[in-house]
């Protein structure tokens, strides 16, 4: 996939840091502000489908390889289920440790920012390998994989 | 502290599918995925047997309050018990026998880690007390087992799965238009609250067709006519192990629980939808067994079947929800439900062993079509005696454990007044020997040809999968009468299912 | 048409316009949209049932906590927050679906060669 004209690179080159900045926010604020895991997650994953379309697979697999994608995809889900049991050793299942009544502030509500960092990651990293096995590579009739133009 | 382990019965399989992906490039990564699946599906077996130690249990996730709407409840009675049983046991027997059949495919690491994302989906749809969590892990379960259906990249197994994809899809969106009728209506989505409430304020005209919905939806999961058309396509298609559980256990947990658990416990019990699940179950049974008489193809051939036997079960739950909902007598119920879970019982252990055979015929001599095999028996001893085991107790031929089920059902049904409906059974019974006595003539008896003088018996893994079932099998109709099995698996669960409404304050209650 | 009925139409048309993509289109890619319409169908009737006329959005803000009296008021009358959390699963849902639509009907394209759903009939009987 070749990148697209010079208009298009430098305007990516600019905004995406900010969507970058902007899907973190959103996941960690979700339990704050409407967003969290999964649609501050899809803001990640669409900043590294832009560097894709702007600039050629070439560049967007040497920030985040197929591989690790795969690698943080795993590594999302397991940290949302050991939170998961965490809670479930000391009290009951997703019990909420550390749930301090200090509202409106970031470390507050305990396990959900935790929660919401996973699935993030989770997301981010699923959608981002999605579409480059569904766009980037192709199976090629005998079988082999082949890397499209 | 309340340390209870069901949420281990889904956090286990999810943590084995989260964890195995990882390992996707290391050199020796389906050894390890064979030792990991094998392991999980080992503890998940030994958890749901300790659950048999109490009556029933229920778990309010995150410490919610049962008073508040919000929280999520884990509800296992003895119609849950069942079902973990059946779902593990039928898992680690294929997992078992997949280790060594998945050999020919690509990539046992994904395979198992989509099969332990299903069983997770599987297990947390029986346990579950609250509707919208049933519809997230009846999700889980199906998309996991749209990919495993299409795992082989064949054309005719794309083509299967993308049929059975959009009918499932179809299904899951009817079932959650459901769900949202439900909330709009009473503004619980908790099983037992809307119990509950159905009792109070009683069931609106709008509630009433949110369970036509569902009959829908949960029907098409679990392939009533005229839902079954992906059916007779992904079943055969699907690798021989993914069959077994497709239609030894996923038909049934996310099809035939979900309809059990919604009209008897959660709605009141009533004569219309009683009336309605006769007749589906009746149409099953005829239709599924009539289109499998003609085929010449082993697996479509139990795929038809499928649909014929959940038919059965189907039919023995809409003759007990007749009689209960017209006040009539409980023992005649009872004794419906009883055939009816009993038959579910049976159905999963010998379907997911004939599927194991057949993948296992398919394994020595490459085909599907009986019209090619003959005398395998000779050269494959095991694989032979477990068919044959098999297709006696599917075609109800006493003492295995077929007979049995089918025959309580076919006397409740004439005990209720149905008499029309126990003759469609008997009918539909003797149809079903004739099938299978045509399987075993071509497959098991007569002439070995020439080109299979040389098959070897399937290798060890895979015989050990088979004969665990086939144990069960044989086990389960001569050991019908004694206690283990009928007072501690089966009666649980047909009192579960006969207590109907009394759910609610079982739950809130206790 | 009584007021509480609306939802239920609207989703209604959504969700038949859906089932006849499915049904009467014979693109692969025409069936899968039909899958999402139905599923966007969905989604709507969820947001609907959730909407309290006169409501507003279901944040807390700071000054709000600190009025026990206007908090119970503004709970009472808010959204319902509940069915945005159902919407926000099943988005998520049909997401996961729609690529698993997506790959497999990339891959019966390049074994079938078409995308017309009445040649794709390998399986009969």
């Amino acid at each position: 996939m070749r990148g697209m004209s010079l208009i298009v690179k430098t305007v990516t080159r600019l905004v995406a840091e900010f969507i970058t900045i902007f899907g973190i926010y959103i996941v960690l604020f979700g339990h704050l502000t409407p967003g969290g895991g999964f649609t501050g997650g899809v803001i990640l994953s669409c900043g590294f489908i832009l560097l894709t379309l702007a600039f050629g697979k070439d560049f967007s697999l040497h920030v985040l390889s197929k591989r690790a994608a795969g690698t943080w995809d795993s590594i999302g889900a397991l940290a949302f289920l050991i939170v998961a049991l965490v809670g479930y050793r000391v009290g009951s299942f997703f019990f909420n440790l550390w749930a301090e009544p200090a509202t409106f502030k970031l470390a507050s509500a305990g396990t959900i920012p935790i929660s919401n960092i996973a699935i993030g990651v989770k997301v981010g990293a699923a959608l981002f390998g999605g579409f480059m096995a569904l766009a980037v590579f192709r199976r090629g009739a005998r079988g082999g994989y082949e890397e499209d133009e | 502290m309340e340390f209870s382990i069901l949420p281990l019965l889904v956090a286990i399989p999810l943590g084995a599918a989260f964890i195995l992906p990882l390992f996707h490039r290391v050199k020796r990564s389906a050894k390890i995925a064979d030792f990991v699946s094998i392991f999980s599906a080992g503890m998940l077996f030994v958890l749901t047997l300790s659950l048999f130690e109490d009556a029933r249990e229920i778990l309010w996730v995150g410490r919610w309050s049962p008073k508040s709407v919000v929280g999520i409840s884990l509800y296992v009675d003895g119609l849950s018990r069942l079902l973990l049983l059946i779902i593990n046991t039928v898992s680690l027997a294929v997992v078992l026998y997949s280790v060594q059949y998945m050999v020919r495919y690509t990539s046992r690491i994904l395979y198992f880690s989509l099969f332990m994302l299903m069983v997770a989906g599987m297990n947390g749809v029986v346990i579950t007390g609250d509707m919208f969590n049933l519809f997230v892990f009846l999700e889980i379960a199906s998309i996991a087992s749209y990919a495993l259906v299409a795992f082989g990249c064949e054309s005719e197994e794309l083509e299967a799965s993308f049929k059975y994809l959009i009918l499932g899809s179809i299904a899951s969106t009817f079932v959650l238009f459901g769900i949202g009728m439900l909330y709009n209506q009473t503004g619980f989505l908790n099983m037992a609250q809307l119990s509950e409430h159905f009792q109070t304020a009683g069931v609106s005209r709008l509630a009433v067709m949110a369970g036509c919905f569902f009959i829908v939806g949960f029907g098409l999961k679990g392939a009533m006519v005229p839902f079954h058309a992906w059916l007779p396509d992904a079943h055969p298609s699907a690798p021989a192990p993914i069959s077994a559980m497709l239609s030894g256990v996923l038909i049934k947990a996310l099809g035939i629980y979900a309809l059990a658990r919604l009209f008897l416990n959660v709605y009141p019990v009533s004569s219309a939808f009683g009336t309605i699940m006769m007749l589906l179950g009746a149409v099953s049974m005829l239709i599924g067994v009539l289109m499998a008489v003609g085929q010449w193809d082993f697996k479509r051939l139990l795929a038809y079947h499928s649909i014929s036997q959940m038919g059965y079960v189907v039919l023995a739950l809409g003759v007990g929800m007749g009689v209960l909902s017209r006040g009539g007598s409980t023992v005649v119920a009872g004794l419906a439900l009883f055939g009816g879970l009993f038959h579910l019982f049976n159905h999963s252990a010998f379907k997911s062993l004939l599927f194991l055979s057949s993948g296992s015929i398919e394994y020595a001599t490459g085909t599907r079509q009986l019209k090619e095999m003959g005398g395998l028996r000779k050269r494959m001893p095991v694989t032979g005696v477990c068919c044959r085991i098999a297709s006696l107790s599917i075609a109800g031929i006493p003492p295995f454990n077929g007979f049995w089920s089918k025959w309580i059902i076919i006397i409740a049904a004439f005990l209720a007044g149905h008499p029309w409906l126990g003759a469609l059974g008997v009918l539909v019974a003797f149809l079903t020997l004739v099938s299978f006595v045509k399987v075993q003539r071509y497959a098991l008896d007569g002439e070995l040809p020439e080109r299979y003088r040389n098959v070897r018996e399937v290798p060890a893994a895979m015989g050990l999968g088979m004969i665990i079932l086939a144990l069960i099998c044989v086990a389960a109709g001569v050991l019908l009468l004694t206690p283990p099995l009928k007072s501690l698996i089966m009666e649980p669960a047909r009192d579960a299912l006969l207590k109907t409404s009394e759910y609610a304050r079982l739950v809130l209650g206790g | 048409m009584p007021r509480e009925l609306l939802p239920y139409f609207l989703a209604m048309v959504l969700l038949v316009i859906g089932l006849y993509a499915i049904v009467g289109k014979k693109n692969v890619v025409k069936i899968i949209i039909g899958v999402i319409i139905m599923e966007y169908a969905v989604n709507l009737f969820l947001v609907l049932i959730g909407y309290r006329s006169g409501g507003r959005a279901p944040i807390v803000t700071k000054t709000l906590n600190e009025d026990p009296q206007r908090l119970r008021e503004f709970m009472q009358t808010a959204v319902d927050p509940l069915p945005q959390a159902l919407i926000l699963t099943s988005i998520v849902i049909g997401l996961a679906t729609l690529i698993l639509m997506i790959a497999i009907a990339i891959r019966v394209y390049e074994k079938y060669g078409t995308f017309d759903v009445s040649k794709i009939r390998k399986l009969r009987g």
